[in-house]
């Protein structure tokens, strides 16, 4: 610990002087909220802030709170936003006057998996669960976050694939899709798997597929019989869907480079924490580290990729 | 004793010297709020919320909710001593309060105030302890029609049982309605009534609304009507407390018929400021002489002072439970709840527990706190209304403008908050009622969403507001509520018939 306090004046020679909003575009319990939380707990218990963080709640309008919110914090080194594939498709559907290239891009912390869940009293196997949803009297309800994105998106392609319907409903939170699934008000969701995890664990709901090209690589057992290994991907249950989301740290524009490479090193602590590594296992999230070039370049990537699949599916506004 | 082993627990979650020690800051600052007319509990709550926004939310609610009881104790103080009610639910109190100072028993009547309110929440609040962990269970069956359901008997009860003239709370309900749909849509995406302006992105934050509506608009009223402050010194002595307590047994009736009544209110929508004049006029009817009231009984001030409290503290209950917010300060607590990342509602009870039986416990400890704290503390306050007017206005415009600044930094809502405090001041003027509309903005776009997702869900179906038992009572008795007036009329008008058939024969 020692150590890290006294490594931290040598690389970086600027510091916060106040305390450290991190912005979280989304509602409580989500799974950006979690994050935050988890890295709050990890630079407060490593000591590797002398200031403290807080945990700001930005998901008002669909998180187009927190872009704003950002963008009108230019200059302001006390803001960090933990930000995921909103960045794209907001600006894309709801002609949020936003773009993520105005603002200072820190580091790629994570990359979050999507899964297919149902009821633990619904169907058992992904073939299962598109019979049943092609032979339901009205369409299956699926649960979501927030419209015209990556819930209504992973929707409109499972649609596309299976041939079944959906009603989507968009709730606020991962966590209300998650309550109300458990609750039978819907018959699905594509949660992020720390959205659905406590849920899981009590039994109540169950992983269909995870629309990965690759299985998780997690294998400690999460409930008494499964571990995040044991849920096959969409393309083996013969639902060839891909997709993965960023978790990314960003500044508002125009901070300083001294206070970009704090930050930079901060969150690259982060990464090197027990809290992270747990997390990433639990959340079952894939640990990734990218910062300066090597973010940008896969930022325009992800943008080009995720423009692509809301024009397909028709959710870009005219 | 589950709740009894909870809430044990929720007391070894707040003995610990700085909740303590916020707690204390709590009811002083709520006194305060609660002696200054024109302040009052919604609006102090709501003015320091953003204060309370880096604390952990335990510590923040047990503060904010310490503010409210300590404003439910002030504005009787000020009532008894000056005649001027401080909050709005302590009209009734000036009744019996003030002529009781008048006859030198200004030490009596505070003590009498005093305690009833301990007692009114004392009951309250044993009843939140019992009742609260009966309705975590309810948690999963509440899908989007039965959260319609839910939002439409508040807004039906507001009609129904409200005060005021109905088509007024209509409207008012309508512009809250209205101004709710500014910003994004979340079930079509889309954003609406925001004029391309980044600003209105993020819809009109209620609280900007709330401190310009009551917070601005009292101090352009008092402004007007040159408020003139004159009282009569008082101090308490022990004596007289007990004196006072020795005599409590002889009005049990009162109390616990205005425990009731608070309670009862304080569940459904219709707020403390009914129930304080519910519980003084009961008290009255019930009373062999009812003439005397008026005239310096002490009754007078333990009925209002009992159903006030008893109905503040019941209103956290809907609140947490059902995430629909019993009176105005409640509303506002709502609002803080979400800002520190806790959603009220029946699943707070299983994944908060921490948080609920904190704040629960704190019920327990700040109204004993409370009590003694006002006991001791009552010739300082007093002292407040000694400083002109001139002075103390200032002081709250500013301080309401930070608030609403703070909120989300935004120079924006200052602009807002005054507009809104123009709002408030033309809506007292004209007699519209600024509670629904408060509420409409606070549970419109949820209002919106629920019934939104259950006609996405039914294909458009209304019949899904009736398809299970649950949502079928809830949709009958709001619309039951929202024409109650005219049932009400009509069963008075039966009964009146028979009661006349029965003397004409």
């Amino acid at each position: 610990m020692a150590a890290l306090l006294l490594s931290a004046p040598a690389v970086a020679g600027w510091e916060p002087t106040k305390p450290v909003e991190i912005v979280v575009a989304a509602g409580a319990g989500g799974a950006s909220d979690q994050m935050a939380r988890m890295m709050q707990a990890a630079i407060q218990k490593n000591n590797l802030m002398k200031q403290p963080m807080v945990v700001s709640l930005k998901g008002g309008a669909s998180g187009a709170e927190a872009l704003m919110y950002m963008k009108s914090s230019e200059g302001d080194p006390n803001k960090v936003l933990i930000a995921y594939s909103l960045i794209y498709m907001l600006p894309l559907s709801a002609k949020i006057p936003f773009n993520w290239r105005e603002l200072t891009p820190v580091s790629v912390i994570a990359l979050d998996q999507f899964v297919l869940w149902d009821n633990s009293a619904g169907p058992k196997k992904v073939k299962e669960f598109v019979e049943a949803a092609k032979a339901a009297s009205s369409p299956f309800k699926m649960g979501g976050t927030g419209s015209k994105r990556e819930d209504h998106v992973l929707t409109v392609f499972l649609e596309q694939k299976t041939g079944a319907k959906f009603s989507y409903l968009p709730y606020k939170s991962g966590g209300e899709a998650a309550t109300q699934l458990v609750g039978n008000h819907t018959e699905s969701n594509v949660n992020n798997p720390s959205e659905n995890l406590e849920v899981w664990r009590a039994g109540q709901v169950r992983p269909l597929c995870v629309f990965d090209k690759e299985r998780i690589s997690y294998t400690a057992k999460v409930t008494d019989t499964q571990s995040w290994a044991d849920i096959p991907t969409c393309k083996e249950e013969g639902v060839d869907i891909q997709y993965l989301m960023l978790r990314a740290m960003f500044l508002p524009g125009k901070v300083t480079p001294e206070q970009q490479a704090f930050y930079v090193e901060l969150f690259h602590k982060v990464t090197q924490t027990a809290e992270y590594r747990e997390y990433m296992e639990k959340q079952a999230l894939k640990p990734i580290f990218l910062t300066g070039k090597d973010m940008v370049q896969f930022l325009e990537e992800d943008d080009a990729t995720n423009k692509a699949l809301m024009t397909e599916a028709g959710f870009v506004a005219k | 004793m589950e709740a009894f082993g909870l809430l044990l627990h929720g007391f070894a979650v707040l003995l610990t010297w700085k909740t303590l020690v916020l707690m204390v800051v709590g009811l002083v600052l709520g006194i305060f709020v609660g002696v200054l007319p024109g302040l009052g509990g919604p609006n102090g709550v709501a003015i320091l919320l953003p204060l309370t926004f880096t604390m952990d939310p335990t510590s923040a609610i047990v503060m904010l909710s310490c503010i409210y009881w300590g404003a439910l104790f002030g504005g009787a103080i000020t009532s008894i001593l000056f005649n001027i009610p401080g909050e709005a639910w302590s009209v009734a109190t000036t009744f019996d309060g003030y002529p009781m100072a008048q006859q030198g028993r200004a030490a009596e009547a505070l003590t009498a105030a005093f305690t009833s309110s301990f007692i009114g929440s004392l009951v309250a609040v044993l009843l939140i302890t019992f009742l609260a962990p009966m309705i975590s269970s309810f948690a999963l069956k509440f899908g989007p029609p039965e959260f319609f359901a839910v939002y439409l008997l508040t807004f039906c009860s507001f009609v129904g049982l409200g005060r005021e003239a109905k088509h007024k709370t209509v409207i008012s309900m309508s512009l809250g309605l209205l101004l709710a749909g500014v910003g994004m849509d979340t079930v079509s995406g889309q954003l609406r009534m925001t004029f391309g302006s980044a600003e209105l992105l993020r819809g009109i934050n209620f609280l900007v609304a709330v401190i310009g509506l009551f917070g601005i608009s009292e101090i352009l009223l008092t402004m007007e009507e040159r408020l003139a402050l004159r009282g009569h010194a008082a101090s308490i002595s022990l004596r007289v407390v007990l004196s006072v307590w020795k005599d409590l047994p002889k009005y049990w009736v009162t109390l616990l018929r205005s425990s009731f009544i608070g309670c009862w209110l304080g569940i459904t929508p219709g707020g403390a400021i009914a129930a304080s004049f519910m519980g003084y006029n009961l008290a009255k009817r019930f009373a062999k002489d009812p003439a005397s009231f008026g005239k310096g009984r002490i009754e007078g001030v333990f009925a209002p002072e009992t159903a006030a409290h008893a109905s503040g503290t019941s209103a956290l209950l809907p609140m947490l439970a059902l995430g629909i917010p019993g009176s105005g300060t409640a509303a506002i607590l709502l609002g803080g709840l979400m800002v520190w990342g806790l959603n009220p509602g029946p699943l707070l009870f299983v994944e908060h527990k921490d948080f609920v039986w904190g704040l629960i416990a704190s019920m327990y400890l700040g109204n004993v706190v409370g009590l003694v704290l006002v006991l001791t503390t009552v010739p300082i306050f007093a002292s407040i209304l000694r400083v002109p007017f001139a002075a103390v206005a200032p002081m709250i415009v500013v301080s309401c403008a930070i608030g609403a600044y703070a909120i989300q930094n935004a120079m924006f809502d200052i602009w807002l908050m005054l507009g809104f405090g123009v709002v408030g001041y033309v809506f007292k003027k004209i007699g519209i009622p600024l509670a629904p509309f408060t509420l409409a903005l606070v549970l419109g776009n949820r209002a919106e969403d629920a019934f939104r997702l259950s006609m996405i869900g039914s294909g458009g179906d209304l019949k899904v507001f009736w398809s299970n038992g649950l949502v079928g009572s809830i949709t009958t008795l709001a619309i039951l509520l929202l024409f109650w007036p005219v049932i009400d009329g009509l069963l008075a008008r039966v009964g009146w018939t028979r009661r006349t058939s029965a003397t004409s024969r």
